[in-house]
C-alpha cells in the first residue's frame, strides 16, 4: 500500500477517489472509503472542501453549474460534516444574479460554510457584493479572517484583489502582517488550515497558478507541526508535500481545466457529457486526535 | 500632428466620438469645417476605400477605430498607439471571461467582466502612456500609448 509505486500512481491522477492519510509530512495512498470507521471517534471531525462553482458559466465545458453544485452538495451533506468551506470562485462573473443563485443552493445543504474569493468574485467592485454575502465574521477589511474548529485553527486568505499586474496571486503587506500576528502565541502543536483561492505555491507561473508572495506567508507557518494548504483556482487535484505542510488544490464543482502546459491556455476544458462527473468533485477532510488530517477527493461520478 | 504618430492603429479625430459611427462622424466634420491637415490627407487615401468597402478592407480597417483583440489568453496587439481623443475599443474572443483593467489598480479605466464575444471602449484624451491587465488572469498585460 505504502510502496512509493503506488503513490506515484496517484499522485499522476487524484481524481477519482483516493484517500490521503498523511503521517510525519509522507502521504499514502489509501483505497477510497477507509475514512469512514476513524471519523466515529471522540474528538475527531470531518470537514468539506467545495470549489469553483463558476454559478453562471454557460458554455460548453457545462451548460449547468447549477445542477452540479447541487450534486456536490449532495456528496458534501452525505457525509454529515462538521462545516464546509468554500474556496472561491463561487461566481463565473460577479453579477449580483449569479451570487443570488449560489447563496440560495448553497444554503439549502443546511451547513456551515465558510467562504474565500476567487478571481472570479471580486470583478469590478473590489468584492463588495461577495463580501456582503459570504464575507467571514470578523473578517478585516481586506476580507480575510481566522477562526477555530474543536482545536483546529483555520486562516482564510484573500489572494485575489488585484494589486496591478502580477504573475499570479497577490495577498499584500497587511494580510502577511495579520496573518504573522493571527498565528503569534499559537501552540506549534495546533493543527492549521489554510484556505486561498489561488494556489500558494507555484504550479505554473505561466498560467497565473502561484502567489507572488506565498513564500513570506508559508514562513509564518514553519513552526507548526501539521498545516494543510487548500486551495482551488486550477479546477483540478494537485498536491504537495513539503515538510510538515501539505498543499492540496481541489477538484471544481463546474469544469475541469487542463492540466498545467497541456493545452494553449488554461481556459475551460471540455469532456464527453458522461465523463462530466468524473472530473468534477468535493475534498473530505478528516481529523482526529494526535493524527495528521486525512484528505479524501471524491468526484461526482 | 496625427500624421507624426508612428501609429499602429490611427484616428484622426479631435475629439472623442461617443457612440456615432465614426465614418458618419467624419463626413459631417469633413462637410463643415477644415481638417488638420494629416487628418485630411489620411481621410483623402481612406474614404475612397469606404466606398468601395469589400474590395478594400485592409485599407478601411487603417482608418477604423482602434480595437484590441483578447484571444487565448492575450491582448493583441499587446502595444497601441494613438494619437489623444482616441477610442480603443476591446472585444474578447475568449470563452473565458476577461476585464480590461489600468494598471494603477483600475483608477484611470476599467470594464466590468468581459464574456464571451462582449465589448468595452475608453477614450484616452491624455498623452502618456498606459499600461494595464486582466484583473482576473493578472499576467495579461498590454500597453495603450498615446501622443
Amino acid at each position: 500500500m505504502d510502496s512509493r509505486r503506488d503513490f506515484m500512481k496517484c499522485l499522476a491522477w487524484a481524481g477519482s477517489g483516493i484517500a490521503w492519510s498523511v503521517v510525519g509530512g509522507v502521504p499514502k495512498a489509501l483505497p477510497f472509503g477507509l475514512g469512514g470507521p476513524a471519523l466515529a471517534a471522540e474528538g475527531s471531525f470531518t470537514f468539506v472542501q467545495i470549489s469553483d462553482s463558476h454559478i453562471g458559466f454557460k458554455a460548453d465545458a457545462n451548460p449547468d453549474p447549477n445542477s452540479t453544485l447541487q450534486a456536490a452538495l449532495d456528496k458534501a451533506t452525505a457525509l454529515k460534516p462538521a462545516m464546509m468551506v468554500h474556496t472561491g470562485d463561487v461566481t463565473h462573473l460577479s453579477k449580483p444574479e449569479q451570487f443570488d443563485t449560489a447563496d440560495q443552493i448553497i444554503k439549502g445543504a443546511k451547513l456551515d460554510v465558510h467562504f474565500v474569493p476567487g478571481e472570479h468574485d471580486v470583478i469590478g467592485d473590489d468584492g463588495k457584493m461577495y463580501f456582503d454575502r459570504f464575507g467571514g465574521k470578523g473578517a478585516a477589511p481586506g476580507g480575510w479572517y481566522s477562526f477555530d474548529q474543536n482545536g483546529v485553527h483555520f486562516v482564510a486568505l484573500m489572494n485575489v484583489i488585484g494589486f496591478g499586474p502580477a504573475t499570479g496571486g497577490t495577498l499584500g503587506k497587511d494580510q502577511l502582517e495579520w496573518l504573522e500576528k493571527d498565528l503569534k502565541g499559537k501552540s506549534a502543536s495546533t493543527p492549521i488550515v489554510v484556505m486561498a483561492h489561488i494556489p500558494l505555491w507555484s504550479i505554473y507561473p505561466q498560467w497565473g497558478w502561484t502567489t507572488a508572495d506565498g513564500d513570506q506567508a508559508l514562513s509564518y507557518l514553519k513552526p507548526f507541526g501539521s498545516v494543510t494548504v487548500l486551495n482551488g483556482h486550477i479546477h483540478q487535484v494537485v498536491q504537495k508535500v513539503e515538510g510538515k505542510v501539505t498543499f492540496q488544490t481541489a477538484m471544481s464543482t463546474a469544469f475541469p481545466q487542463p492540466a498545467a502546459g497541456a493545452a494553449p491556455n488554461p481556459g475551460p476544458m471540455k469532456v464527453e457529457a458522461d465523463k462530466l462527473k468524473t472530473v468534477l468533485g468535493i475534498r473530505e477532510i478528516a481529523f482526529a486526535p494526535a493524527a495528521a488530517p486525512k484528505l479524501t477527493d471524491e468526484t461526482l461520478a | 500632428m496625427a500624421g507624426l504618430v508612428p501609429a499602429i492603429h490611427m484616428d484622426p479625430r479631435d475629439k472623442p466620438g461617443g457612440d456615432e459611427n465614426w465614418s458618419d462622424q467624419m463626413y459631417l466634420k469633413m462637410t463643415r469645417r477644415a481638417l488638420p491637415l494629416a487628418a485630411a490627407a489620411m481621410l483623402a487615401l481612406s474614404l475612397p476605400a469606404y466606398a468601395a468597402e469589400t474590395d478594400a478592407p485592409q485599407q478601411v480597417a487603417a482608418a477604423q477605430a482602434p480595437t484590441v483583440t483578447i484571444d487565448n489568453f492575450a491582448f493583441a496587439p499587446a502595444l497601441t498607439m494613438i494619437a489623444p481623443g482616441t477610442k480603443v475599443t476591446w472585444t474578447n474572443k475568449d470563452e473565458e471571461p476577461h476585464t480590461v483593467t489600468s494598471a494603477d489598480g483600475g483608477k484611470t479605466f476599467k470594464s466590468e467582466a468581459l464574456d464571451t464575444g462582449d465589448s468595452f471602449s475608453f477614450t484616452f484624451d491624455k498623452p502618456g502612456t498606459y499600461k494595464y491587465f486582466c484583473s482576473i488572469h493578472p499576467h495579461m498585460v498590454a500597453t495603450i500609448v498615446v501622443k
